[in-house]
């Protein structure tokens, strides 16, 4: 990967002060929003629970609902293609496009179609894929990486946009007025006419889907600006990357999704734009529609009988927006699409534990909880968290912290020898009088910014002891 | 034992009232007697019985968290055997409770020790966070103790989100005489400490706990109080490093303050 490890990430994104303003304001906004709205329910607990239920039973049986899908989707029309992993994927979704003798395609926002680095497949291929979602077209034409699931541009704010606008347009097809400025309105107004003119030019447009059902063989888009439904429908072919966790048993199903995604997501009652397409219809949007199913990691994600509940996510970042760690880091510090709280579980389980920063980033968390509650599909990231840590200490094993932990468990496993650390401990106290600790050699992280408590002269032990006896 | 539900204004010292066991926390032992103290005076002023079972040691956070599950069975081990046979065991730590809780089912399924397994369903239930044992099991909030200072409460994330003990502090702090309570802005945000977190991510605790004790001081409060002594000890070590003057004290020691013996 070649990533730093989180700690480092971290210590370098706590310097950009202008992106730790904006994300802070950023997530606290939606934060608020997405409280709100969720409050107004009385029946969310149960929602979550429908949720998880619907993405349970799916995952249970994944390769039945994945048979169905695609006997549904070819029985309407559409051509079914499978990936193992990145490679394959992108090589299926290079062929389709330069069989149609394009040299460009439109985009809808999708996180498996950034996960697998397909925008960087088809430019090798000599193909332009352009983003159309407003952030992401921010992201691509700022030259950046996205930094949140939803709001991948989080981490600017509207003077930068601006002048990427304004230097960046021109160079890839419609430029930005000369007198743009940084009033959202007049921001949205000149990405609506650079998108326009490559809607109505693109011959193939690209998707992902927030869900697939199994029953009727559709795939569902949920998105806000409408862009998503103009590559869905204008495009003379169609191809969707589609993660195979995607799937949903029925069409039934969608009802809870579409209550929880909406409100979690971006703290709206609903989604000002739902799409669904079920294969093709003569004369009626794409006239080739073809669905690529992606395993990529995920068949082994679900293998784990407590890992597999990662893949219920349904990507509605609710639990990035509430996590303090990624509200002090930003998204670029997990090294990877998936930041923020699902990021640390789902990316050392689809990638592994090897690389530097997989294996830091099951660490990246104070266990506060905060995520848990908010997913509306009831991950329990700390559990999984806590699960993963295993998993990197074992193979770091032997090593100076399980070393350090096997002593300190050696002298807890016992009260005489908890005793006899007390006695030492209550020396340094002794020693001390009541003045606090600057600097102790070994902890220099801790008291480098932090007091550290004196110890005191007598342990609670020794009190009982000399008050109450030992019985 | 007692669990009459009801709440008088100044809680007669009951004659024989329940017996409980003291689970002392390895980090409250070694670290802060005071709290522990301060939390066997107010029992025993609300008539219970409490017992320190000497044997005990530590509930194996510290190991779970960071990934060491397997060499906190012994300590679950250990814990079940010492508090076996208890009604009610007390601890002053939320994210010790929490982890008995919630974790040491979760260890005996790992290491696969049924038997240990069923003995930790038995015990991990009867054991309470302080305030959730004075309010549930005592029916108390009004603990007649006196602290006429200007005082906020951070609820710290594990008494929050994994004991759920709600406003179960703030009900015992409200009825203190004499008291000033102030809100917390922000109070529900992770103060950042986190275990080996702190030492771990060392630049993310800080920046966190930072902001921890700026909102702290923004209230002009006189003591800031918690009911985790690790967390207190994190925006304590912050707090003095910027010399803030603001006190820290732990939950117990607030409630087992009254008018004769004041803290
Ligand atoms: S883990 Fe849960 S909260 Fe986080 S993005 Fe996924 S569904 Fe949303």
């Amino acid at each position: 990967m070649g990533m730093p490890a989180f700690p480092e990430a971290a210590e370098e994104a706590l310097g950009k002060t202008q992106q730790r303003h904006n994300l802070h304001h950023a997530t606290h906004t939606i934060r608020a929003k997405r409280a709100g709205v969720v409050g107004e329910l009385d029946d969310w607990q149960a929602l979550r629970t429908a949720g998880a239920d619907a993405k349970d039973e799916a995952l249970a049986h994944l390769a039945d609902y994945l048979e169905q899908l695609e006997e549904n989707l070819t029985a309407n029309g559409a051509t079914v293609h499978w990936a193992r992993d990145a490679e394959e994927a992108n090589r299926i979704v290079t062929a389709l496009v330069k069989a149609k003798e394009t040299d460009e395609v439109v985009k809808v926002k999708s996180m498996t179609t950034q996960e697998i680095e397909l925008n960087e497949a088809l430019r090798e291929a000599g193909i332009d894929a352009w983003e159309t979602d407003l952030a992401e077209l921010i992201v691509q034409l700022g030259g950046d990486l996205p930094s949140h699931i939803l709001v991948p541009a989080i981490h600017r704010n509207r003077s930068e946009i601006r002048e990427i606008f304004l230097r960046e347009m021109g160079q890839v097809g419609r430029a930005a007025p000369e007198d743009l400025t940084d009033d959202p309105a007049r921001l949205a107004e000149a990405a609506r006419l650079h998108l326009r003119e490559k809607f109505l030019r693109a011959k193939v447009g690209i998707s992902g889907a927030n869900f697939a059902i199994a029953d009727t063989g559709s795939l569902v888009v949920v998105e806000s600006e409408g862009n998503g439904r103009m590559c869905l429908t204008l495009p003379e072919t169609l191809i969707s990357v589609v993660g195979i966790e995607k799937v949903l048993p029925s069409w039934d199903d969608l009802a809870p999704m579409l209550q929880l995604l909406p409100r979690s997501s971006t703290g709206e009652r609903m989604n000002p734009y739902t799409s669904t397409w079920t294969g093709t219809h003569d004369g009626d949007g794409p006239q080739e529609v073809h669905v690529v199913l992606l395993d990529n990691g995920r068949t082994h994600v679900l293998g784990d009988s407590i890992g597999r509940q990662a893949l219920r996510c349904i990507r509605c970042s609710a639990c990035l927006n509430v996590c303090p760690v990624y509200e002090r880091t930003g998204g670029h510090a997990y090294g990877s699409v998936y930041p923020g709280p699902i990021g640390a579980v789902l990316n050392p389980q689809l990638r592994g534990t090897a690389s530097e920063v997989d294996k830091s980033l099951p660490y990246a968390s104070t266990l506060c909880g905060a995520c848990y509650e908010v997913c509306p599909v009831k991950i329990n990231i700390p559990e999984l968290l806590v699960k993963l840590r295993g998993a990197v200490a074992d193979q770091e094993r032997p090593s100076a912290e399980s070393a350090a932990m096997a002593a300190a468990g050696w002298v807890l496993s016992d009260p005489r020898r908890l005793g006899a650390a007390q006695k030492a401990a209550n020396s340094v106290g002794r020693l001390l009088g009541d003045r606090t600790i600057r600097t102790v050699p070994g902890m220099g992280a801790w008291t480098s910014a932090r007091d550290v408590p004196t110890p005191p002269t007598e342990s609670f032990r020794q009190w009982w002891a000399r008050e109450r006896g030992t019985q | 034992m007692s669990t009459a539900a009801e709440t008088t204004a100044t809680p007669a010292p009951r004659a024989a009232g329940p017996k409980v066991a003291l689970f002392a926390t390895c980090f409250n032992d070694t670290m802060w007697p005071e709290t522990l103290k301060a939390t066997v005076r107010l029992l025993e002023r609300l008539g219970c019985e409490v017992e320190f079972p000497m044997e005990q040691t530590c509930c194996g956070q510290m190991q779970t968290n960071t990934g060491y599950g397997k060499d906190a069975a012994p300590l679950v081990r250990r814990f079940v055997d010492v508090f076996d046979g208890y009604d009610a065991v007390v601890a002053p730590s939320g994210s010790c409770v929490g982890s008995v809780r919630e974790q040491h089912a979760t260890i005996a399924r790992e290491v696969g020790d049924d038997a240990l397994l069923d003995r930790v369903e038995e015990t991990a239930p009867r054991t309470y966070e302080l305030s959730e044992f004075l309010v549930d099991m005592l029916g108390v909030t009004d603990v007649g103790a006196y602290f006429p200072h200007r005082v906020t409460y951070h609820p710290t994330c594990h008494s929050l989100r994994m004991l759920h003990v709600g406003d179960k502090p703030l009900s015992l702090l409200r009825a203190v005489k004499g008291i000033d309570l102030v809100e917390l802005p922000g109070a529900e945000e992770c103060c950042g400490f986190g275990g080996t977190f702190a030492m771990k991510n060392a630049d993310v605790s800080i920046a966190m706990g930072a902001d921890k004790a700026r909102q702290i001081t923004s209230t002009d409060a006189e003591v800031v109080v918690m009911s985790d002594n690790s967390c207190l000890a994190h925006v304590g070590g912050l707090l003095s490093r910027h010399r803030s003057g603001v006190r820290r004290l732990h939950l117990a020691e607030i409630l087992a303050s009254t008018e004769e013996e004041q803290l």
